[in-house]
């Protein structure tokens, strides 16, 4: 029994069929790790990229060696990390919330880069011709650059999406209960892990073909000039 | 520092077997890259098919669910498998399906001329292929292949989850016997960054080499 | 005489655009035919159907009798199968408007890897014919080089050479000045020359190079809209064109020229 839920073992096709609820709790736990941490990757990326655009070398600097460091090393060990040394600090939360931040640190490192090769991707001659037009910089971030970046960051984005749902299993070594933690208790519990990993596995790759081709529609929607504005 | 130095040996066990895990999985990986991205440009719709799955099935998955399922699921149907076996097969098998679509695309984008080339010389397909297309093609794959080795690197930290003793299970291992986590797991960052800046600058050398007997740098 | 390369009546469609319409040609053993038009008349898709670069929707090519695009089975004429087109073109060979010369290997083994590796002639055998060809094409001095450290009239000779070594009966040039600067087109057009006047060759040559035309060429064709609509010997087409299109097309020429 896991979450109030019991299994059939009467029969391969019923024990499947008995877990799927189970096995849904699970998903829904990877689903609401993979969105806030997507969300905190966005938000703690674009701030890194900003930083990293900051004039001042003393701070550039150890920012970009910051994001290097992080995008070379194991999610894994940042996990473990995170998780015994916040509480020497004093910071206790939920192991599901360590994972979450894990996941947007290690994934921000790659959405800062996304941003900043999508800023530099907006050829050169447009910021030229805001500043001979004396547009203030905020405007020509938000109405001439920005605009002409997000076809190409978008697409990138959203594939890291798929990358960090794919990453959520990692979590289970600290306990959360995403999908393949639950599976693993379940094979743990009845010594049967073929059926409900593999069933894992499917959930995933469904997401994973449905999450693809929503990609390629936002894709094929996103004007290659740039978001129209009128 | 003390417990450094006392630690310090442990650990390097650990990264002793990361590395080897690494360089076995990054380079059986590399011919499983090759293999299916040939096969997903062959004219056998059978062999297309074939690699086009083993690549969907590999890139849509969890590495974290393949190695479970390698190592707790295939008993059940009487194939046990080593944690080391079963290791390097998830890696390999995983880095080799984010490499075929690298090894298809770098083909894909040879200049068309070149083929046009060896037809009219009459090479037969094959020829071409092995003779003139990947030749040039393997150039503009190294920056991208370079990516996924450090990607495999940080990837075989996952084999520590089921029961492989490599650096990051070394490393937990001492963490709850000492309880020194900082010392501990910082020094374990900082080896497997380490190893990362070895592997991007060894592949910078290799992309060096590969340019130059592709006759693109235009002086030798 | 019976031609050595015949189109009958071949339609070529690229999609919905119509390039060859019901196109007959005739193409006879030693002959140097010229090629001119307007681009996207036809002349390149002509040269790549008979370097099977390019297939055909309708009717026939022949070469020296033989189809080429298609096999003899049991009285009927099937489509061609990997086997028949690789017979076939051992007759043909072809020179590039942008070289294609295999960047990672040295001019002579660029000259050699074909006749070695298809071919099957042992490679010392493949190296002595390089070399002459090189010494003819005026290249020995560059056998080691890479194609990266020549020049685009270097490798366009060098091109030749290569195409050469695969002793072609019918050798085809797509526009193989037009991509080079203009101080080293005489240099090219003067191989050509030399093996219009040497060898017993048959060449077919896409261009617009007129001089090379008048100088070289028994008979020059000029197309437009996927046919031949004027040919003739290059006195004829030059001095007394007949066909308006074709007095268009040589003053926008000469007007550049």
């Amino acid at each position: 029994m896991l979450f109030g839920l019991h299994w059939n073992l009467s029969s391969n096709w019923a024990f499947a069929a008995s877990i799927v609820p189970i096995l849904l709790h699970g998903l829904v736990v990877t689903v609401e790790a993979t969105v806030l941490g997507f969300l905190l990757a966005l938000t703690l990326g674009l701030l890194l990229a900003l930083l990293r655009t900051v004039p001042l070398k003393l701070i550039a600097w150890p920012v970009a060696f910051v994001i290097e460091f992080v995008r070379d090393t194991p999610l894994l060990v940042q996990l473990y990390f995170l998780y015994f040394v916040l509480p020497d600090f004093g910071i206790t939360m939920p192991a599901f919330l360590t994972g979450t931040i894990a996941l947007g640190v290690q994934y921000s490192a790659y959405t800062s880069e996304v941003y900043r090769a999508g800023l530099e991707a907006v050829p050169r001659g447009q910021w030229e011709a805001a500043r001979a037009l004396n547009l203030t910089t905020l405007r020509t971030y938000r109405d001439v650059i920005v605009p002409q970046a997000i076809p190409r960051i978008v697409p990138a984005m959203a594939n890291y999406l798929i990358s960090i749902m794919k990453d959520t299993p990692i979590l289970s070594a600290v306990t959360v209960m995403e999908m393949l933690n639950v599976a693993r208790i379940i094979g743990d519990r009845t010594f049967r892990y073929m059926i409900p990993l593999t069933m894992v596995g499917i959930l995933f790759l469904i997401f994973t073909l449905l999450s693809s081709m929503a990609v390629r529609y936002l894709e094929s929607r996103l004007p290659r000039q740039g978001i129209p504005l009128k | 520092m003390d417990t450094l130095s006392k630690l310090l040996p442990s650990l390097l066990q650990g990264l002793e077997v990361t590395v080897w895990i690494t360089l076995a999985s990054t380079l059986i990986g590399a011919l499983l890259s090759f293999a299916a991205g040939i096969a997903k440009i062959s004219r056998s719709r059978v062999l297309r098919l074939l690699a086009g799955l083993y690549i969907e099935v590999f890139r849509g998955t969890s590495l974290l669910v393949q190695l479970f399922w390698l190592y707790y699921a295939l008993p059940v149907i009487g194939l046990r498998l080593s944690p080391e076996v079963a290791g390097v097969a998830g890696l390999s098998l995983n880095i080799g399906a984010y490499g075929a679509e690298v090894v298809r695309g770098a083909i894909l984008a040879v200049d068309p001329g070149q083929y046009e080339a060896a037809t009219a010389l009459n090479f037969t397909p094959r020829q071409s292929l092995w003779r003139i297309l990947l030749p040039q093609a393997v150039v503009e794959m190294m920056p991208t292949f370079a990516n996924l080795a450090i990607q495999n690197l940080k990837d075989s930290a996952l084999v520590s989850l089921i029961s492989l003793v490599d650096l990051t299970f070394k490393a937990e291992q001492l963490r709850n016997l000492t309880l020194e986590t900082v010392p501990i797991l910082g020094l374990t960052l900082l080896l497997y960054f380490v190893l990362a800046l070895l592997i991007a600058s060894g592949m910078r050398f290799l992309e060096r080499r590969l340019a130059l007997a592709a006759g693109r740098e235009g002086t030798r | 005489m019976t031609p050595l390369v015949r189109f009958d009546n071949v339609t070529k469609r690229f999609g919905d655009l119509v390039v060859l319409d019901r196109f007959d040609f005739d193409v006879f053993p030693s002959e140097k035919v010229v090629l001119m038009g307007p681009s996207g008349s036809g002349k390149s898709t002509v040269l790549r159907i008979l370097m099977t670069l390019e297939d055909i929707q309708d009717g026939v090519v022949y070469i020296d009798g033989e189809p080429l695009w298609h096999e003899r089975r049991g009285g009927r004429l099937l489509p061609a199968g990997e086997a028949h087109l690789r017979r076939m073109r051992e007759h043909v060979g072809m020179v590039f408007q942008h070289f294609n010369l295999f960047p990672n290997m040295t001019v002579l083994r660029n000259i050699t890897e074909a006749p070695v590796h298809v071919l099957g002639i042992s490679r010392a055998d493949a190296v002595a014919r390089a070399e002459e060809l090189l010494e003819m094409v005026g290249m020995a001095d560059k056998r080691d080089s890479y194609p990266a450290q020549l020049s685009g009239g270097q490798k366009q000779r060098a091109a030749i050479a290569r195409a050469m070594a695969m002793r072609p009966r019918v050798l085809m040039f797509d526009e193989p000045t037009s991509a080079l600067d203009p101080e080293m087109v005489g240099g090219v057009l003067q191989v050509m020359e030399q093996l219009a006047e040497e060898h017993d060759l048959t060449m077919i040559v896409v261009t617009h190079e007129m001089g090379f035309a008048r100088d070289v060429a028994d008979r020059v064709c000029f197309f437009d809209r996927g046919r031949v609509i004027e040919q003739g010997s290059p006195d004829e087409i030059f001095s007394r064109p007949s066909e308006e299109r074709t007095r268009q097309f040589l003053r926008s020429v000469l007007k550049e020229a």
